[in-house]
């Protein structure tokens, strides 16, 4: 058999494409549930350390610090193999949504946090002589603004959540990759793990070009 | 006579071992203009950052505006509200118009409709001198009439009392004189106001009470008249020989 056959193999592709895009399908969902609970879990965490007490401060910090660190594939599977022996079972669906957005939720609060840094100290300061609420400072003056700074970074880390959605396959959840490594197994060729590659690259090729665009649109606004 | 407007006792404030403001007594009457002249680091900024409470001050002082103690807390709100602030560095929100920085606080805080809110800015506008410019954005307006919107922007909350932070330091020469303009006219309304300026004419011509202040006291407080042409303290003449005789 010839390289082309075998790694590129188009009767084999076409017969698995099907099973490759309903992969792709549960893929982009836990990706974009795991996006968007991570979204406002690190958001809420952001604004709560510009606002709460030491202690809540420090907690939240310790959340931070802790889900940057675990190695993702460790939480996960302690997720899905560990919680159920204290009576804790989730779907692999829910496992890999739950072990993603922890840990995006805490790479998303630094980011907010550093976009809402980014702020000068005169925007608070302006807010509050005109009585404005922390909430009303927050919506109205702060977020805008810090959006802006913040959009680059977060888009990265979709593109992490959505990259590390592939973990979920060791729990058995039919994503993209679990569904291509299944493929292979039953033609006997590999031809669908390079589909799912290609695939994987069609989706997040273009988020890295845009976030690629706009850091220099951003540095460029700076000089 | 009447309670004054504003009551300050014993105001004390450090940082660290360094004391800013050693226990200052003041009270500002409704209507009075009031400038804070005297050298850098002398206290002013501070005392005046102190009474809309943006720098904290020892518990064992008491700030209180219109019958409304100033400290943290459900009240402060109602306080900051009643206390307009121009800063030196303008810090209007860049990402909304002109028109919008004068319109969000009378939405968020006075509750008031978008019409009328939007009547008021452009009345406000008018009277500074930015009506032309209400769609513009901050960053393509000149620092004077940058700081004219700020002014507008405090204005547009119908404050008891303005705080001016040595709004003309941050502008170039040929902008000072219309932001001064706007201040004269408004001190010819009756609004009480605390200036905290560099502009020693303008001192001299709009205030009721000069107070000078140094290292954190107020040293002397009179008349134009009386702080600009007879000065009784040693400190005051020599800050004043400092900055006129040139």
């Amino acid at each position: 058999m010839d390289l082309f056959s075998t790694f590129f193999n188009i009767p084999v592709l076409v017969a698995s494409l099907p099973q490759l895009l309903n992969g792709l399908l549960v893929t982009i969902g836990i990706g974009i549930t795991s996006i968007i609970a991570g979204l406002i879990g690190g958001l809420f965490l952001a604004v709560l350390r510009l606002y709460a007490g030491p202690v809540t401060n420090a907690l939240v910090r310790g959340y931070i610090d802790v889900f940057r660190s675990i190695p993702l594939l460790v939480l996960l599977i302690i997720v899905y193999y560990a919680l159920p022996f204290v009576g804790i079972r989730l779907s692999p669906f829910f496992s890999a949504v739950t072990a993603l957005t922890l840990v995006s939720a805490a790479y998303t609060a630094e980011i907010f946090r550093a976009g809402i840094e980014a702020i000068p100290k005169g925007q608070f300061e302006a807010s509050a002589a005109l009585g404005l609420s922390n909430r009303y400072t927050m919506t109205d003056v702060i977020l805008p603004q810090a959006i802006r700074i913040v959009i680059p970074p977060l888009t990265n880390n979709c593109i992490n959540v959505l990259k590390d959605t592939a973990l979920a396959s060791v729990v058995a959840m039919p994503d993209l990759l679990k569904q291509a490594t299944q493929a292979q197994a039953l033609s006997a060729n590999p031809t669908p793990l390079i589909g799912a590659a290609v695939i994987y690259l069609i989706l997040l090729l273009p988020m890295v070009r845009f976030v690629a665009r706009l850091e220099k649109r951003f540095s460029r606004g700076r000089t | 006579m009447k309670a004054p407007l504003i009551k300050i006792k014993n105001l004390r404030k450090a940082y660290g071992n360094f004391t800013v403001l050693h226990g200052i007594d003041l009270e500002i009457s409704q209507g009075e203009v009031v400038c804070v002249v005297g050298p850098s680091g002398s206290g002013k900024s501070t005392l005046i950052r102190c009474i809309n409470h943006l720098e904290p001050f020892e518990d064992d002082g008491e700030i209180i505006v219109d019958g409304i103690p100033v400290r943290p807390g459900r009240d402060l709100a109602d306080v900051r509200a009643e206390v307009g602030m121009v800063f030196q560095s303008f810090n209007l929100f860049p990402h909304m118009t002109v028109l919008r920085n004068v319109m969000l606080a009378p939405i968020r805080v006075r509750k008031m409709n978008e019409a009328d809110a939007e009547k008021r800015a452009r009345d406000l506008l008018e009277r500074v001198g930015i009506s032309v410019q209400a769609d513009k954005y901050p960053g393509q307006l000149s620092g004077g009439q940058q700081q004219r919107v700020a002014i507008a922007r405090a204005l547009a909350m119908e404050p008891k009392v303005l705080l001016f932070d040595e709004p003309t330091s941050a502008l170039d020469p040929e902008m000072v004189g219309e932001v001064l303009d706007v201040m004269k006219k408004l001190a010819g309304t009756g609004v009480t106001m605390v200036v905290v300026t560099h502009e020693m004419g303008f001192a001299r011509q709009v205030a009721d009470r000069v107070l000078f202040m140094d290292g954190g006291n107020i040293i002397e407080a009179g008349t134009p008249t009386e702080i600009f042409d007879a000065p009784k303290e040693e400190r005051t003449r020599n800050f004043l020989h400092a900055v006129l005789d040139h």
